[in-house]
C-alpha cells in the first residue's frame, strides 16, 4: 500500500489550528505553572488565541477551496461566516467564564465532602475550564466545515466531550450539576452512536464518505434507497440531538439548568451555530437532491419543535429552564431555514444563528448577575421587582426577551422575518403559519417575565443584583448593543452574509 | 416632514432630573411638532392624490426594504389629529405621571417615543416600515398602561399586548406572503404603490388569506366585535391621557390600515368579505352601544361608546362609496377629539372625586359648571348632535352606506338612538339632579385644564359648522381609493329618498 503524504493548506486551516494550539498551551500551563498565576495566564492565552484565530480567519476570508485538508475540510464563504460567529460568541463567553464565582473550586471533590470544603476555603479555581473551552471551540469550528463523515464525527466528539465535562463544574448545587453532566454525556453518547450508524449506512449506499460523493450517488440514483433513507435518518438523529430539536431535546432543560450559567450560555449560543452549520452543509450539499426523502419529516419536526418548545416554556418557573425551552422553540424556527433549501434560506439561517447566539449569551450573562448569598437565583418568582431594584439590568434583559419574541427594532425580528419568508418562498405554508402561531405563544412567556420584572413589587429575600465584573460588563454591553443595532441597521450584516453565504461543497 | 426625527432628537435632549423641566420640554416638543404639522397641512396640495412630502432611503436593500415616508389626504388628517392631541394630553395630564411606577421623566419619554411612532405609522409608505412602527408602538403603550395606570393595570397591559401581538404576527405572515409574491413578480419590494399591483398575480384563495391576516390585525386594533375585549380593560386601567392616545390615535391605526392596506392591496378579497365585515361592524355598533348603556364605570362607558363608533367607521370604509370613505376618515378625526374631551374631563372628574363610578357623581352642573359643560359638549359630540363635528361624519357614513347597502344603514341608525341613551343617561346622572353628598366642594377646572380642553371643544364645535378645510383634503383621497377599487358611486335613486 502506498502512503500519500497529505497536502494541507495551512493558511485556511490556521484558524482552527491556532485555537487547538492555544488549548494545548493551556494544558501545559495547567501542568507546570504555579497555581496563583494560572488564572490570568489561562485567560490571556484563551483570549489571545481566539483573537488571533479570528484575525487569521479574516485574512483568508475571500479564499475558497475544497482542498483545505485533502478534501476533508472545505473552506468557503459559509464556513467563514460560521467560524467567525463561533469565535465571536466564544470570546464573549470566555469573558463570562472568567468570572469564577460560578465554578466549583475542585471538580473532583465529592459534593459535600471535607475535601470540597477545604478547596473552597483555599479559594482554588478551576482553570481547566479555559483549555476545555478552546478544545470545544476548535471542534465547533471544524464541525461546519467538515466535508466527509469521518471528519464530521471527529469534530462532533471534539466539541462534545469538553462540554460534557464543563456542564458538571457548577459551584452551587453540585449534585444537580453532575447529574446534568452525566445525563448529557449518556444521551450524547447515544446520539453519537446513532450518527455513526447512519454514517455506515451512507457508506453502504454510496461507497464513499465524502459529501460530494454521496451527492453524486443521490443524483445518479444508483444505490439502494433504503440505505440512503436509513443513513439520513440516523445521521439526522445525531445532529438534531445537538441542536435540541424535539423529540431529541430531553437533555437540554436539565443540562441548561445544571450547568454553570456561563457554560450554558456558551453551549446554547456557540453549539447551536456549529451544529446548525453542519446540518446546513450536509443537507444542502449531500442530500439536497434527495429532498423528497427528508423534507416532509423535517417539516413535521420543525413544527413540533416550535410548538412544543413554546408551549412547555409557559409552565416553567426557573429562568434557565425557560430559556432552555425557548431555545428549543428557536431550534424549530432555525429548522425552517434549513428546510427552505435555498440561498435565502442559508442567508437567513446564518443571520438568525448569529443574532440568536448573541441575544442568548447576553440573557445568560444577565442571569449570572442575579444572586443571593447561596449563588444565582434562577427562580422566576424571585425576579419580581427587578426593574425597581436595578432598572438598567432589567431593561437589558427585557431587550433580550423582546428580541427572542421577535419584536421589531431588535435583531430577533429581522431574523424571524427573513427565515419565515425564506421558508414560505420555498413553499412551506405550514411552517409559516405554525411559526407565527408559536411565536405568539412564545411572546406570552417572554412578556410574563417582563411583567414580573417591571410590574411586580420586589420580594425582600436577599436576592440582589451584583455589580458585574469588568469582563461581564463588556459581554452584556456588546450583546445588547449588537441586538439593538442588528434590529435597526441590519443591512451591512445582511449584505455581508449575502455575499459570503455559499457552500463550495 | 422631518417630524419623526424631530421628535426623536428632542427626546434625547429631555433626560434631566428636574420634573418641571421635563414637563415643559415635553410640552414644547409636542407643540412644535403640532405647529410643523399644521404648516405641512397648508403646504399640502389636496388635488394631488399621490403621496407628498416623500422621503425615501434604502434601509435593508437585500429585502427591498426602505425607510419611505410620505402623506396623502388620509394620512395627513390622521397625523394632524395625533400631533394636535399630543400637547393637549401632555398639558391635561400634567400630574398624571405621579403615582406611577417610575419617574415622570420615563413617562414623558414614553409619550414622545409613542408620538414619533404614531407619526411614523401613518406616514410609512413601505409596508415593512409600517409593520415595524405598528409593532414597536406596542411597547411604549404597554409600559404606559402597566406603569402609570390604576387598578389592574399590569393585567390590562398584558392583555392589550398579547392581543395586539397576536394580530401583529398574523399580519407578519401576510406581509411575508406579499413579499414572496412580489419577489416572484418583478423583484422583492415593500413599496405600497408597487405592491398594490400584486393582487393581479394572486389566486383568489391566496388573496383572501393574506387579506384576513391584515384584517384580523386591524380588527383587533380598531377594535371590531368580537375582538374588542382588551379595550375596556386597557382604557379603564390607563391614565386618561394614555387612554386618549390609545383610543384616539392608536385604534385609528386599525381603521387606517383597513383603508390603506386591506382595500388597496386586496381589492377583490375586500369585496368578497364586505358582507361579513358589514355584519361585524353593525354588531359592533349595537353591541358597543348596549354595553355602554349598562356601564357603571365612566371610563368603561367611554370605551364601549368607542367600540360603537368604530363600528360606524368600519362600516363607512367597507361601504365602498366616496361619501362613506370621507365620512369614515372624518369620523376618525372627530372621534379622536370627542373621545379626548370625554376622557380628559372624565379623568378630572375621577381625580377630584376619587371614584370612577357614574353613580357617585351628581349635581356637578351646579358645583363645577365649566367641567360639566365640557363633559356635556363632548357627550353631545359623541352622540352626533347636529352642529357638532361628529354629526357631519356620521351623516356621511350613513348616507354613503345607504346608497349601496340600505339595510345596513337602517340598522346602524338604531345605533344613533342608542347613543342618545348611553350619553344622556350618564349626563343626567352625573351632571344634573341633586348634588350627591361629598360632591359639594369639588373644585372646578383650573386654568391649565381650561387651556387644555378649550382647543378640543373649539375643534368639535368648529368642524361641526365648517368641516370644509378637512373635507377638502379628505375627499380627493377617498375618491382615489374608491376609484382604484374599481367602484363607482351608485347614483341615488328616487326611492332612496334623500
Amino acid at each position: 500500500m502506498q502512503f500519500i503524504a497529505p497536502v494541507l493548506n495551512y493558511a485556511q486551516l490556521a484558524p482552527i489550528l491556532i485555537v487547538l494550539a492555544g488549548a494545548l498551551i493551556g494544558v501545559l500551563i495547567e501542568a507546570f505553572a504555579p497555581r496563583a498565576s494560572r488564572h490570568n495566564a489561562q485567560l490571556f492565552i484563551t483570549v489571545g488565541s481566539l483573537v488571533a484565530s479570528f484575525a487569521s480567519l479574516m485574512r483568508v476570508r475571500t479564499q475558497s477551496s475544497v482542498d483545505a485538508a485533502m478534501g476533508s475540510v472545505a473552506f468557503d464563504g459559509a464556513g467563514v461566516l460560521l467560524q467567525a460567529s463561533i469565535l465571536i460568541l466564544a470570546l464573549l463567553s470566555v469573558f463570562l467564564i472568567a468570572d469564577q464565582e460560578n465554578f466549583t473550586a475542585l471538580p473532583a471533590a465529592v459534593p459535600g465532602s471535607e475535601e470540597e470544603r477545604q478547596s473552597l476555603q483555599l479559594d482554588l479555581r478551576v482553570t481547566e475550564v479555559f483549555p476545555l473551552t478552546l478544545f470545544a471551540v476548535a471542534g465547533m469550528m471544524l464541525f461546519p466545515v467538515s466535508t466527509d463523515l469521518i471528519t464530521l464525527f471527529v469534530a462532533l466528539e471534539v466539541l462534545s466531550l469538553p462540554l460534557y465535562l464543563m456542564a458538571g463544574l457548577s459551584r452551587r448545587r453540585r449534585l444537580m450539576s453532575q447529574e446534568s453532566a452525566l445525563k448529557y454525556f449518556l444521551l450524547g453518547a447515544f446520539s453519537s452512536a446513532f450518527f455513526l450508524f447512519g454514517a455506515a449506512y451512507l457508506y453502504g449506499y454510496s461507497g464513499t464518505i465524502t459529501f460530494s460523493g454521496i451527492q453524486a450517488s443521490v443524483v445518479g440514483g444508483s444505490g439502494n434507497d433504503v440505505f440512503l433513507l436509513l443513513g439520513i435518518a440516523f445521521i439526522s438523529v445525531g445532529l438534531l440531538f445537538k441542536v435540541g430539536a424535539v423529540p431529541f431535546h430531553a437533555w437540554s432543560p436539565d443540562v441548561y439548568q445544571g450547568a454553570p450559567t456561563a457554560i450554558t450560555g456558551f453551549m446554547a449560543a456557540a453549539t447551536k451555530v456549529a451544529a446548525f452549520g453542519a446540518i446546513l452543509r450536509i443537507f444542502y450539499v449531500s442530500f439536497a437532491n434527495a429532498e423528497w426523502s427528508w423534507k416532509p419529516v423535517f417539516v413535521v419536526i420543525a413544527i413540533i419543535t416550535m410548538v412544543f418548545g413554546s408551549v412547555v416554556a409557559i409552565t416553567q418557573r426557573d429562568v434557565k429552564r425557560m430559556l432552555a425551552y425557548s431555545s428549543i422553540a428557536h431550534a424549530g424556527f432555525l429548522l425552517a431555514g434549513v428546510i427552505a433549501l435555498s440561498k435565502s434560506g442559508l442567508n437567513s439561517t446564518i443571520f438568525y444563528l448569529f443574532a440568536y447566539g448573541i441575544a442568548t449569551l447576553g440573557a445568560f450573562a444577565v442571569v449570572t448577575l442575579i444572586r443571593d448569598s447561596a449563588g444565582e437565583v434562577t427562580d422566576l418568582n424571585r425576579w419580581s421587582g427587578l426593574g425597581k431594584r436595578s432598572p438598567l439590568i432589567a431593561s437589558v434583559f427585557a431587550l433580550f426577551l423582546l428580541a427572542f419574541a421577535g419584536i421589531p427594532l431588535t435583531s430577533g425580528f429581522i431574523g424571524k422575518f427573513s427565515i419565515f419568508s425564506a421558508a414560505y418562498e420555498s413553499g412551506s405554508t405550514a411552517i409559516l403559519i405554525s411559526g407565527v402561531l408559536s411565536s405568539a405563544i412564545a411572546a406570552f412567556f417572554y412578556i410574563r417575565v417582563i411583567v414580573l420584572m417591571f410590574f411586580k413589587d420586589p420580594v425582600e429575600d436577599g436576592t440582589s443584583v451584583v455589580i458585574p465584573s469588568g469582563l461581564t460588563t463588556i459581554t452584556i454591553a456588546v450583546t445588547s448593543a449588537v441586538t439593538l443595532i442588528l434590529g435597526v441597521f441590519p443591512a451591512p450584516l445582511i449584505d455581508f452574509i449575502e455575499s459570503y453565504a455559499f457552500f463550495i461543497r | 416632514m422631518l417630524l419623526p426625527l424631530l421628535g426623536c432628537i428632542l427626546i434625547a435632549v429631555i433626560p434631566s432630573d428636574q420634573v418641571l423641566r421635563v414637563k415643559q420640554a415635553a410640552l414644547g416638543t409636542t407643540l412644535l411638532v403640532a405647529i410643523s404639522a399644521v404648516l405641512a397641512w397648508f403646504k399640502f396640495d389636496s388635488a394631488n392624490t399621490a403621496f407628498q412630502f416623500v422621503q425615501s432611503t434604502p434601509w435593508i436593500p437585500t429585502f427591498g426594504i426602505s425607510y419611505a415616508v410620505g402623506v396623502d389626504g388620509l394620512s395627513l388628517v390622521l397625523i394632524l389629529m395625533s400631533v394636535l392631541l399630543a400637547p393637549i394630553v401632555v398639558l391635561a395630564g400634567w400630574n398624571e405621571s405621579e403615582g406611577g411606577r417610575w419617574s415622570a421623566k420615563v413617562f414623558y419619554i414614553l409619550i414622545l417615543v409613542l408620538e414619533t411612532m404614531m407619526i411614523g405609522v401613518f406616514a410609512a409608505t413601505d409596508v415593512f416600515l409600517f409593520y415595524v412602527f405598528f409593532e414597536a408602538m406596542l411597547i411604549p403603550v404597554y409600559f404606559l398602561i402597566g406603569g402609570y395606570g390604576s387598578g389592574e393595570r399590569a393585567a390590562a397591559a398584558v392583555k392589550f399586548l398579547l392581543y395586539s401581538l397576536f394580530g401583529g404576527l398574523l399580519m407578519l405572515a401576510s406581509i411575508i406572503g406579499l413579499y414572496v409574491i412580489s419577489g416572484a413578480n418583478g423583484g422583492h419590494t415593500f413599496d405600497i404603490t408597487k405592491l398594490s399591483d400584486m393582487h393581479n398575480y394572486m389566486s383568489s384563495t391566496t388573496q383572501n388569506l393574506l387579506f384576513l391576516g391584515f384584517f384580523i390585525a386591524f380588527a383587533i386594533k380598531a377594535p371590531v366585535w368580537p375582538l374588542h375585549t382588551w379595550l375596556p380593560d386597557a382604557a379603564a386601567s390607563a391614565t386618561p391621557g394614555t387612554s386618549v392616545l390609545l383610543l384616539g390615535v392608536l385604534d385609528k391605526v386599525g381603521t387606517f390600515g383597513m383603508i390603506r392596506f386591506c382595500l388597496a392591496l386586496f381589492p377583490d378579497a375586500s369585496k368578497t368579505f364586505t358582507p361579513i365585515i358589514l355584519v361585524l361592524a353593525i354588531v359592533s355598533i349595537l353591541y358597543g352601544a348596549f354595553l355602554a348603556i349598562g356601564a357603571r364605570d365612566i371610563k368603561r362607558l367611554i370605551a364601549y361608546t368607542s367600540i360603537s363608533h368604530f363600528g360606524f367607521i368600519t362600516m363607512g370604509i367597507f361601504a365602498m362609496t366616496t361619501q362613506g370613505h370621507s365620512g369614515a376618515t372624518l369620523y376618525m378625526f372627530n372621534h379622536g377629539f370627542s373621545t379626548a374631551a370625554l376622557f380628559l374631563v372624565a379623568g378630572w372628574m375621577i381625580s377630584r372625586r376619587g371614584s370612577s363610578t357614574i353613580a357617585d357623581f351628581g349635581g356637578l352642573q351646579r358645583v363645577t359648571p365649566v367641567m360639566a359643560w365640557s363633559f356635556f359638549i363632548a357627550g353631545m359630540s359623541s352622540l352626533a348632535l347636529p352642529g357638532l363635528s361628529s354629526f357631519v361624519s356620521e351623516f356621511l357614513v350613513l348616507v354613503g352606506t345607504y346608497t349601496r347597502y340600505p339595510v345596513a344603514a337602517i340598522i346602524a341608525t338604531f345605533g344613533i338612538v342608542l347613543a342618545a341613551l348611553y350619553i344622556l343617561i350618564p349626563v343626567q346622572k352625573a351632571l344634573h339632579g341633586p348634588t350627591t353628598p361629598g360632591n359639594e366642594n369639588l373644585p372646578d377646572l383650573n386654568i391649565r385644564e381650561k387651556v387644555a380642553i378649550a382647543p378640543v371643544i373649539a375643534v368639535i364645535v368648529g368642524l361641526g359648522f365648517y368641516p370644509a378645510p378637512l373635507l377638502n383634503v379628505i375627499n380627493p383621497a377617498s375618491a382615489h381609493v374608491i376609484e382604484s377599487q374599481g367602484f363607482t358611486d351608485p347614483v341615488p335613486s328616487e326611492s332612496a329618498g334623500k
